[in-house]
């Protein structure tokens, strides 16, 4: 089940457990992306939490936990190779995964075309 | 998007060329275009790269009593400008009483018998600038803004040879020198100068030709158009300031490392604002100055990060941060404590609450490419 966020990120979700990234749109906003401070693991975070910061050649971007839980895995790769998000956000780019406390937060999100909605009335 | 601010002869070809357009100084300009930051800084330090300047405040200056209208600017200006023949071009500053920086510029002598000066100011403080130089200094020059002109800036390797292609007497010019040439059949003024470290011209040309001049240039394979984003980090990696962000009226030219736009002549005969204290700082070393700084690791340091000594002194703060892309390594300019100021010296910057390690560094960060006239 895939899941988005206001704030674009998208949530892979397999049982109570998600993987994490930032989406499409949100990689084109920002523009090359330079540097990635990833999250540390074995943390427990709420909704909303600033979790990650994801550094373009233009400016510094928050990345928030979608959910409340436990991150149980960072993406390494991204800190030899930020590109990654500009080349594959929603795949090789991750950024992290976690295990998920509350589904109804989940519920919550939009599904994919809702967000392609959200997006269509940005642009 | 909003309409909310004024447009460049050059708006619809950044729209058309997918410029993405965002409010800078009042204007509606790229601050990239579909190839992306990174990509347009390589290019332009690599071949060539065309920039919509056509922000900055371009203005001729006329004397009206028959006096050489530099030696009006030099009352409020320290750069040697009653010296300027015909088609040099020297940076200068506009001081404040107290010798703090308002803005920087660029000051050009014409061919005009007249001595006419072109002068090109930033373009944020265009307005107070014009209002300063003629309240200071009227009665004796007029100012005339050249409203009805782009300009386009062409830089990197490749572009002297890309101009020469169509005007080939362009190649004649050495750094800071300036000349009339046509361009699609309207006279325009071309200087060998630019804001990128590299070789290149600016081109200021009537409104009217802009588009048909830049769609030309660009229609050269090596040419691509290259938006305010790149434009930053090109002149951070050349360690040149932002007007109103590594300086403004809280710094003077020693403090701000500018200390070669007061020449000799000018510091000895202390005839400009602020002569006194700009000399006291010449004289026994300014109390803070600019520095380059290479921050450890990837992450860029932005400004407003405060510098610390390796102890946690706080001991200044980053005026401009970013990523160099020619170094894939994050640089940044800050005001340091004299004491620290020295190439090599370990500081630390504080990034998110956490103090990454840093070095002073020579700027600039990436050599420069101009191509001076040789010496006789």
């Amino acid at each position: 089940m895939l899941k988005f966020t206001e704030d674009h990120e998208w949530l892979l979700i397999d049982g109570n457990t998600a993987t994490v990234g930032i989406t499409d749109y949100a990689q084109k906003a920002l523009g090359d992306v330079v540097f990635v401070e990833i999250p540390q693991t074995d943390n427990e975070v709420s909704q909303g939490d600033e979790v990650a910061v994801v550094e373009s050649v233009k400016a510094a971007s928050e990345v928030y936990a979608p959910a409340s839980g436990t991150i149980t895995e960072a993406n390494t790769a991204l800190e030899e190779e930020p590109a990654l998000v500009n080349q594959d956000p929603e795949g090789a780019g991750w950024f992290f995964k976690m295990t998920l406390s509350d589904m109804s937060e989940i519920d919550a999100l939009m599904d994919e075309a809702a967000y392609a909605a959200h997006v269509a009335d940005l642009d | 998007m909003s309409d909310d601010f004024l447009k460049t002869p050059l708006f619809d070809l950044h729209t058309e060329l997918g410029g993405k357009i965002v409010p800078f100084a009042g204007y509606g300009l790229p601050i990239q275009y579909p190839d992306g930051i990174m990509t347009e800084h390589k290019h332009c330090r690599a071949s060539a790269g065309l920039f919509d300047v056509s922000h900055m405040g371009q203005a001729y200056v006329h004397s009206q009593t028959g006096e050489d209208p530099a030696a009006a600017l030099e009352t409020i200006m320290p750069g040697a400008l009653t010296n300027l023949a015909p088609g040099q071009m020297r940076y200068t500053l506009l001081l404040d009483e107290g010798g703090g920086i308002i803005d920087d510029l660029m000051v050009t002598r014409t061919h005009d018998a007249s001595g006419k000066l072109y002068i090109v100011v930033n373009a944020a403080s265009k307005d107070a600038d014009y209002t300063r130089i003629e309240h200071a200094l009227g009665g004796r020059i007029t100012l005339e803004p050249l409203e009805d002109h782009a300009l386009i800036a062409l830089q990197g390797p490749e572009a002297v040879a890309v101009l020469a292609d169509i005007a080939p007497e362009v190649s004649d010019l050495y750094f800071m020198e300036a000349t009339s040439v046509t361009l699609e059949g309207v006279v325009c003024w071309v200087s060998r100068s630019g804001y990128t470290g590299e070789d290149g011209v600016e081109i200021s040309v009537p409104a009217s030709a802009a588009e048909g001049l830049a769609r030309r240039l660009l229609h050269d394979d090596r040419v691509k158009p290259i938006g305010l984003g790149a434009r930053d980090s090109l002149r951070l990696e050349a360690g040149l300031c932002l007007s109103g962000q590594d300086f403004d009226t809280s710094r003077t030219p020693i403090e701000a490392g500018l200390t070669f736009a007061v020449p000799k002549r000018r510091r000895e005969a202390g005839d400009f604002p602020g002569a006194q204290n700009i000399a006291a700082q010449a004289a026994n070393g300014p109390d803070v100055l600019l520095v380059g700084l290479r921050p450890e690791g990837r992450a860029p340091v932005r400004t407003g990060a405060e510098i610390q000594a390796a102890d946690g002194t706080p001991i200044g703060t980053v005026t401009s941060g970013g990523f160099a892309p020619s170094l894939e390594a994050p640089v940044a300019l800050g005001y340091v404590d004299a004491a620290y100021s020295a190439p090599g010296t370990d500081v630390q910057i504080v990034l998110r609450g956490r103090a990454i390690p840093a070095r002073v560094s020579k700027t600039p960060f990436v050599p420069q490419k101009y191509v001076r006239r040789p010496k006789p």
